[in-house]
């Protein structure tokens, strides 16, 4: 079993086809849509999780690109540097997916990295400006 | 019936005993001798508000002699006076200008104050703050500036690296910090607003909140009884003092049963020197479309005198409240109270809607600051003052009422 994250970008036509259903009960594949972007009859993007075998994931995506989506895997992630941090928590008020939060014993910031989902509001937040994407 | 009369006297004294425990009274002189010898006992007001859930006041006053109390947050209201010294030939600095920022230029030829929020038009995400928090680490700042030239001041313009060394005085002068408690931030609009109190989310889907709660120094001395002018207190790492009541000084503010206002009231100016200060308790910060500031180290030491003050010193973040504004509606409409007990605890209840919270000052940097103080009154270092005046009380706020200008 792996987890992989991918960008889709879907084109205007492609609206129409269940395809959240396919990857599930042809490919066996369990999804997590961490961000979503849908502009109805232009075109649409979604941040997926998909976690599954790794040969199945493989040929889900085959599937989604045979259905003229394009898929990118995603590498993005966010970093900061946690030795210059104040832990004032201005960057846990716009983390609404939970992967920033105040430890409730000692008031340090937590940074949970797998739940992160990219979406970068932590970026500007930070007042110490410690936020930075990695594309690695 | 003789023993009767000695069970009375016995009972007389024994009351009189413990009148006088209740009395128990503690100077300022008696403290500082126990701080000298390296005896005084000294809480936190973390510690003490724990402890004051099974000791009473009285025990409280028998026990303990200095509570210590925090607070790092972002303080806009703060700034440095710096005199550069004198170049030859010398100049009088009329326009100056440190990595681009602007500073005053009203104060004789080489003196300046550079405030927190002013910045560099250039690149508004640097301040005043960051040229303070440079030259705090030591590092060279461009000055550069000018002047019309005159018989005694020649130069008209100069451009130059100074650093902390170079510098004559470096004197962090804040005319407003350590608000006695301060509103929770939400914002009922359906657009992401973007405030010093951080970047408040559509639909009250995020409430930001900025005081450290019963480790807040003007909240465990809410009527200034040893908080005044000249109280000696920890400032940025160094030792600095309370030099004024701070701007918009406010006590007639809406308070709770015990005396706590509910809503932002008072505030200190504090001065303090910068050379003997710490870049970990002076930070820069930008706040996204917002603007610079500057968070502050404060700590402040309250001598348990009496059982008033241990009292005072005891509350607990369920005892004290604040108010819920919304950023996003003009005049900021209350919509609601809530105790720093429910701020912690990670959402809150406002109206029937659910609310997660987020801090935007530091209760780690607190607490830190908080444990230092401490340590430095139990090792003999840190000597309590008594204020040379006490506030005003009975106070309260201008608005500015616009008249008719005169636009010829």
């Amino acid at each position: 079993m792996i987890k992989k994250r991918y960008i889709l970008n879907f084109p205007p036509e492609s609206g129409d086809k269940p395809l959240s259903y396919c990857l599930v009960k042809d490919y066996d594949i369990s999804i997590n849509i961490l961000k979503a972007e849908v502009y109805p009859g232009k075109r649409g993007s979604l941040l997926l999780e998909l976690q599954g075998k790794k040969e199945n994931i493989q040929k889900g995506v085959e599937y989604l690109t045979a259905q003229n989506i394009i898929c990118e895997p995603l590498e993005k992630r966010i970093h900061f540097q946690e030795e210059k941090c104040i832990d004032c928590g201005n960057c846990t008020a716009v983390c609404f997916a939970g992967a920033l939060t105040m430890d409730k014993v000692n008031w340090k910031l937590d940074f949970d990295k797998e739940k992160c989902v990219v979406c970068e509001l932590c970026i500007p937040a930070c007042p110490l400006k410690l936020f930075y994407i990695d594309f690695s | 019936m003789w023993s009767g009369y000695f069970l009375s006297i016995g009972a007389a004294v024994s009351i009189f005993l413990f009148h006088k425990k209740c009395q128990k009274m503690k100077t300022y002189e008696e403290i500082n001798l126990k701080i000298k010898s390296g005896k005084a006992v000294v809480l936190t007001a973390e510690e003490v508000s724990r402890m004051a859930l099974e000791v009473s006041p009285e025990e409280i006053v028998e026990k303990v002699d200095v509570v210590t109390t925090a607070t790092f947050g972002a303080m806009c209201s703060s700034g440095a006076i710096i005199n550069f010294g004198h170049a030859s030939p010398p100049i009088r600095m009329e326009k100056i200008n440190l990595n681009g920022v602007p500073c005053y230029e009203g104060l004789a030829a080489v003196d300046s104050y550079i405030g927190a929020t002013a910045c560099c038009p250039d690149n508004p995400a640097y301040g005043g703050a960051h040229v303070i928090q440079d030259l705090l680490e030591g590092k060279d700042v461009v000055l550069e500036a000018w002047g019309k030239g005159t018989d005694c001041y020649p130069r008209k313009h100069i451009k130059t690296t100074i650093n902390i060394n170079t510098i004559n005085e470096f004197i962090l002068f804040n005319p407003r910090n350590a608000y006695q408690n301060y509103n929770v931030a939400v914002n009922t609009t359906h657009k992401m607003i973007h405030t010093y109190m951080g970047t408040l989310l559509p639909n009250m889907r995020n409430a930001t909140y900025s005081t450290s709660g019963e480790l807040s120094p003007l909240l465990n001395d809410p009527e200034f009884r040893t908080i005044g002018i000249g109280t000696r207190i920890f400032l940025g790492g160094a030792q600095g003092f309370v030099a004024w009541p701070g701007t918009q000084f406010h006590t007639t503010r809406p308070k709770n049963e015990l005396g706590i206002p509910v809503t932002n009231a008072a505030t200190i100016a504090v001065i303090g020197n910068l050379k003997e200060m710490s870049p970990e308790y002076i930070k820069a910060a930008y706040f996204e479309k917002y603007g610079v500031s500057l968070f502050v180290g404060i700590g402040i030491p309250i001598p348990v005198l009496d059982v008033d003050i241990a009292k005072r010193v005891s509350v607990n973040n369920s005892q004290i409240q604040t108010s819920v504004l919304d950023y996003g509606t003009v005049g900021m409409p209350k919509l609601g109270e809530v105790s720093y007990e429910e701020l912690r605890s990670g959402s809150i209840n406002v109206n029937g809607t659910k609310i997660r919270t987020a801090p935007v000052s530091s209760l780690a940097k607190a607490r830190k600051i908080a444990e230092e103080l401490k340590l430095q009154l139990q090792c003999g270092e840190f000597e309590i003052s008594k204020p040379v005046q006490l506030f005003k009380k009975n106070t309260s706020l201008k608005s500015l009422k616009e008249t008719e200008a005169n636009n010829d």
